[in-house]
């Protein structure tokens, strides 16, 4: 690839750079700053789309009163039961029970202590979810880019 | 207080972990040539790992190998630890700290909190540069970005003992000793040999340059295997391993391709620098390939981005790579 043909398309990281090798006009290899490509998006979103609609389908459940709170959190931070359970000590079959509503109501607040911490979010946050989930991708960029 | 360090921003953390470091101590390589010398490149297609349920592809050797190599051939020791616990494992980075050591450390992306959302997914694999500490920030030479960083004690300690898949279990890494005088060539030339092997003779089918044509087979059934909707989540998979942060374009190709240019002159190889010609026009190749892919999930498949014409496209990738190698491993030997 030259130089000259590195992409500068908006990525999902905004403003941030990331570097890739490309081929100078003396023909010597060069590290270059890109914010993004076109192509590398597309399938960076493919991943996030996946993720949003799982999402969207554990709210809907959650609402019928069918699954806890706490099954969207862990799928929020593209989490599964077994990763969940590593990170607050607990077995994992009852890391699955908790993702139901019933058993999820009845935890005790050292238990749901440590699932919020494991999540970085504060106990309140646990009990519900959120209207969105708090995954925006900033796709401004700085006033040096490159125009589109 | 913070170390003089020179931080450069590099295309992958592990290969710009190294070149910081060992240039810190006097030792002036860049990234790619820790990753030619480390035998950086790679492929492989395993469908057994799942990642989101997908197979995983991978274009480098595995995580943590490539600075054992390099540190192996280059003759540098490394004083690598892991720990129990996590209050232990920063106490052990602070002193470190303050006796002026700048500390490697292998950390979970996704708890790094100056990491953007877009780039926050489990990978447990990522390396850094803690090069200095003020009271409880932490200043960092976190090599995929342009500056230096700063992070919270909270947030570094849970990095480090971030879960599941090849946890870093508090891992960090100092330089201990440095060669008297490191035998550069030789070590090029055992990095080659390797890359040459692995990718030309692996005994797998789903390795190296067989792997690439297992690949090329496999793109060409997804569609009447899985249907048109899940052939292209595939799809998607593959290009995002190739053109993921950190593999500076086309799955480490271009990165390959500026070690051996740079392999050229220090060796004084004309031979090397047609092998980096070739190996950039290769990379172009699985650009494109990304390029014919990423349209198939967009819906904006033309004509030449059939199937059929993308498992064409990693054919050629392979049969160019294959002659590649072994004209490598001639001059390498």
């Amino acid at each position: 690839m030259l130089k000259e043909n590195v992409p500068q398309d908006v990525g999902l990281a905004g403003p941030l750079r990331e570097v890739v090798y490309a081929v100078g006009k003396d023909g010597e290899y060069e590290t270059v700053a890109s914010y993004g490509w076109d192509s590398k998006t597309v399938a960076l979103n493919q991943a996030w789309d996946l993720i949003l609609k799982e999402l969207a389908v554990i709210k809907t459940r959650v609402t019928a009163g069918e699954l806890s709170p706490l099954a969207w959190h862990m799928t929020r931070h593209q989490m599964q039961p077994a990763l969940l359970a590593k990170y607050v000590g607990i077995n994992r079959w009852r890391v699955r029970r908790h993702l139901k509503a019933g058993p999820f109501r009845r935890l005790k607040p050292s238990v749901l202590a440590r699932y919020a911490d494991a999540f970085g979010i504060p106990v309140v946050d646990l009990m519900t979810i959120p209207d969105a989930p708090d995954l925006e991708f900033t796709t401004n960029r700085n006033g040096h880019a490159n125009s589109l | 207080m913070q170390i003089p360090f020179e931080h450069r921003q590099s295309a992958h953390c592990e290969t710009g972990v190294a070149a910081n470091l060992l240039s810190h101590y006097g030792l002036d390589i860049n990234e790619a040539m820790a990753f030619g010398i480390g035998s950086g490149l790679f492929f492989g297609y395993l469908p057994f790992i799942r990642l989101n349920h997908l197979p995983l592809t991978t274009y480098r050797i595995t995580t943590g190998g490539i600075m054992k190599r390099l540190t192996k051939r280059l003759g540098v020791k490394l004083n690598m630890t892991q720990f129990r616990n996590p209050r232990k494992a920063m106490a052990a980075l602070d002193r470190k700290l303050d006796e002026g050591v700048p500390v490697g450390c292998q950390t979970g992306g996704y708890w790094l909190p100056y990491f953007p959302q877009a780039y926050r997914f489990h990978f447990n694999m990522h390396n850094l540069v803690v090069i200095g500490r003020d009271g409880d920030d932490y200043q960092i030479s976190d090599p995929i970005f342009e500056t230096t960083v700063t992070c919270h004690r909270r947030d570094l300690m849970k990095a480090r003992f971030a879960k599941g898949a090849m946890a870093p279990k508090g891992k960090m890494y100092f330089v201990e000793s440095m060669p008297t005088a490191a035998d550069i060539p030789r070590a090029i030339k055992r990095g080659m040999r390797e890359v040459g092997r692995t990718m030309t003779k692996a005994p797998v089918a789903l390795i190296g340059v067989k792997g690439i044509r297992k690949l090329a087979r496999q793109v060409e059934i997804w569609p009447d295997k899985f249907g048109a909707e899940k052939a292209l989540l595939y799809l998607g998979q593959v290009i995002r391993m190739q053109e993921e942060i950190g593999t500076g374009g086309a799955g480490f190709r271009f990165i390959y391709a500026a070690f051996l240019q740079q392999a050229a002159n220090v060796m004084g190889m004309p031979r090397l620098k047609a092998l980096s010609d070739e190996m950039t026009a290769i990379g172009d190749r699985w650009r494109m390939f990304a390029v014919s892919g990423a349209r198939n999930c967009k819906g904006r498949a033309r004509a030449e981005d059939s199937y059929p014409a993308m498992a064409a496209i990693l054919r050629e990738c392979a049969d160019r790579e294959a002659s590649l190698y072994r004209e490598l491993l001639a001059i390498a030997h």
